[in-house]
């Protein structure tokens, strides 16, 4: 039985506020239509994981405590990113108690313990696989290393695309294999980081997808700028699209 | 808790071993990427032993409490080895052999070629064995006048091919059988001529070929995959016999093992035996398990030399954080399962110690400083924290590092480059919500670089980005933009 009327807060992550604000369009409509109310503090700002993974610990700690004061106030938090999730769970304690602020990384932990990536808390916490969804659309799902390996989503997302109506859904091969994203890595390792897209590319080609999904928009932006530059003619969607699409909407 | 061997943590020293590339790892992975012959043998290798050890390791009902058990000796180990390491002196010493301790790559290269020299040879067998690669001995020993003959196959590709490994495991995974035949050919004198390129036909070359050198040499060198403790019982693991000869034909034994290789009981090196083999080649078992005590009158060497290797370990020890490194039994399968690595190979991390537990494992050992680059060279991805049969939690360590990096240039005080810049500025910007907010509608101009909705071309660091991928134009309003357009609720 699903969950109905929870207060949501949504942290919609620097990356899709700023380049792709769909994703928290997206999720907000999606939660919405599910009854459940969202709210947008307006306090957020990021979550810090690009400077925790470049080695600015003591720079990411003010963007931490600003999470952690931001959202502390919500009994349910949601991010459209596994990523960034990933960080919040795994680095905002460590990074507080590494720099001798004890009291931040407890209050940190009860917050990440809060904080849900998109198909956790669509499938544990709100308990629905079926939200509704339309999307005529060949789609290929990509599984990205965080939610995949730090978070541990396995197959939600699956089970929530495989629900959508119209949706014509084809494995990846290799699908667990990162795509050379990795943060500040894509531009330090400019030429690893290609070429673990290149195959990652080939994958999703094989598939004869039009839509290449994920729900992280860092990784589909990486994903998204190789297939766009070579004019493959598919696109990326994030996940939280494709689950807020409907037949009403077209 | 802190490990305190009573000698000064010092890192690995320079000039001497093979710890340290001669360039960045950007720059020699661009060279590597580009060698079309080298990634298809290395896709091809790290494919197939990765099949294999998946269909192993799912054979194991009880696998992640192996690897558990085996992470939880480990930290025992670590936590208390200046008492392992002198119960392994005492019992190795009351049993006939004899322990000396190096603190560095330098000494240990002194040891060994003293030894040597004292049993009167000029030749040397070896096991296939990376604590004697990372000090460099065979250099020490040429220097020497004593030429070390390798007898692990790949090792002796590599060696005959005048090359360096470039896998832990398997150091000619960058050679296919064709480039083998070629070494052979050119390098081994006494090969026959129409020699093909068959595995079977090469192994035979090459079985012929170190046979006369095993019933001749008067030492042997190897290294050591476990010592333990309680009976002072040394351990290698191998597959090809060529380990078993080494380590029983000669009149001395010389065995250089890194001090972390140390376990404390019998009992523990069952856990070990059971997650190695499976985790390295794929392999239940594998199919050469040796074992001594120091020496046994009358069967195999008469004289036993264990040369314990310190080498930037005890600085590695004093880091709790980064201490988790030393748990590494060298399976390899962090490497086959790194897309970074299959993709550049080994001789990218300029380290004997390559993929991603040489990328946490070699800057510890030499000092962050000179091998600044290799804590960079993941994507964090974290197939290599799953794969590892002792839960080694590399991409944190990987953070970590990375952290220490830039903490240590901004303790030395040297100057902030562009990174440091911005990301400082970052910080400051992500800080306060009017900032970000500002910094976004600055940002907005991007929409003027771009045509339809795709930016091609970005400045420079970003141009690293724009070489191979688009970006999407900034959208006319961000999501808080939309926010405070449509809701109602501003808290």
């Amino acid at each position: 039985m699903s969950v109905t009327g929870m207060r949501i807060a949504l942290f919609v992550t620097c990356l899709a506020d700023t380049l792709f604000p769909d994703v928290g369009r997206s999720t907000t409509a999606l939660l919405e239509r599910l009854g459940h109310r969202v709210v947008f503090p307006q306090a957020q700002t990021c979550c810090g994981q690009m400077h925790v993974n470049t080695g600015y610990q003591r720079e990411a700690l003010p963007l931490i405590r600003r999470y952690v004061e931001t959202f502390e106030p919500y009994e349910v938090i949601v991010a459209p990113s596994g990523s960034c999730v990933g960080s919040i769970r795994h680095q905002h304690a460590m990074v507080a108690r590494r720099w001798g602020d004890d009291q931040l990384a407890r209050r940190a932990e009860a917050v990440a313990a809060r904080t849900f990536e998109l198909s956790q808390l669509l499938v544990d916490v709100l308990r629905v696989e079926d939200v509704g969804a339309y999307y005529p659309h060949r789609v290929t799902y990509h599984p990205t290393c965080h939610s995949l390996r730090l978070l541990r989503v396995g197959d939600r997302p699956l089970r929530l695309l495989r629900q959508v109506a119209g949706l014509d859904l084809v494995e990846l091969p290799e699908a667990d294999v990162c795509c050379g994203f990795g943060g500040t890595f894509a531009v330090k390792n400019a030429d690893t980081s290609t070429a673990m897209l290149a195959d990652k590319m080939r994958n999703v080609l094989g598939t004869r997808a039009e839509v290449c999904t994920a729900g992280d928009s860092s990784c589909l932006m990486h994903i998204g700028g190789g297939l766009s530059r070579l004019r493959t003619g598919v696109r990326t969607v994030h996940l939280a699209e494709i689950l807020a699409a409907t037949q009403e909407a077209g | 808790m802190s490990t305190f061997l009573g000698l000064p943590a010092s890192t690995a020293p320079r000039g001497v071993g093979h710890l340290r590339g001669s360039e960045p790892f950007p720059a020699a992975a661009r060279r590597a990427l580009a060698d079309s012959q080298l990634r298809r043998n290395l896709g091809k290798a790290t494919t197939t032993i990765r099949a294999k050890r998946a269909a192993v390791v799912a054979e194991l009902p009880d696998w992640e409490q192996l690897r558990e058990a085996g992470r939880a000796v480990k930290t025992e180990t670590l936590r208390h080895l200046d008492r392992y390491l002198e119960q392994l002196e005492a019992q190795v010493s009351q049993r006939g052999g004899t322990v000396h301790w190096a603190r560095d790559a330098t000494e240990a290269n002194a040891i060994v070629t003293g030894l040597i020299r004292d049993a009167g040879a000029t030749e040397a067998v070896k096991v296939k064995s990376l604590a004697t690669d990372e000090i460099g001995l065979n250099d020490a020993l040429a220097a020497a006048g004593i030429t070390a003959y390798e007898t692990d196959l790949a090792e002796l590709i590599v060696q005959l091919g005048h090359d360096r490994p470039s896998h832990i495991l398997v150091p000619a995974i960058h050679r296919n059988r064709a480039e083998i035949r070629e070494i052979f050919l050119r390098e081994m004198g006494d090969v026959d001529p129409g020699l093909t390129d068959d595995p079977p036909a090469l192994a035979e070359a090459a079985r012929l070929h170190l046979r006369r050198k095993f019933l001749s040499a008067r030492v042997g060198i190897s290294g050591a995959n476990f010592a333990v403790a309680e009976t002072g019982t040394l351990c290698v693991v191998e597959s090809e016999g060529n380990g078993r000869m080494c380590l029983t034909l000669p009149q001395t034994l010389i065995t250089v093992m890194g001090i972390e290789k140390v376990i404390p009981t019998w009992r523990d090196l069952g856990v070990f035996l059971q997650l190695l083999p499976r985790s390295s080649t794929g392999e239940r078992m594998n199919p050469y398990t040796s074992m001594w005590t120091g020496v046994t009158p009358g069967d195999g060497p008469p004289r036993f030399h264990l040369v314990l290797l310190d080498n930037g370990r005890t600085a590695a020890l004093a880091d709790p954080a980064g201490r988790p490194a030393l748990h590494c039994i060298r399976c390899s399968a962090c490497l086959n399962v790194c897309p970074v690595y299959e993709r550049t190979g080994g001789h990218a991390y300029g380290s004997v110690y390559p993929g991603p537990i040489g990328a946490v494992l070699s800057p510890q050992l030499t000092g962050v400083e000179d091998n600044a680059s290799l804590p960079y060279a993941s994507s964090l991805c974290g197939a290599c924290y799953d794969a590892c049969p002792v839960k080694i939690d590399i991409p944190s360590l990987l953070v970590h590092l990375r952290a220490r990096h830039v903490e240590e240039a901004r303790r030395d005080q040297r100057r902030p480059g562009a990174e440091a810049i911005a990301m400082a500025a970052a910080s400051w910007v992500m800080a306060d919500p009017g900032r970000y907010a500002a910094a976004q509608r600055a940002g907005r101009s991007g929409r003027l670089l771009s045509r339809g909705g795709r930016i091609r071309s970005l400045p420079p660091p970003l141009s690293a980005w724009t070489r191979a991928r688009d970006v999407p134009a900034p959208p006319p309003r961000t999501f808080r933009e939309w926010w405070r357009a449509e809701h109602r609720d501003p808290p």
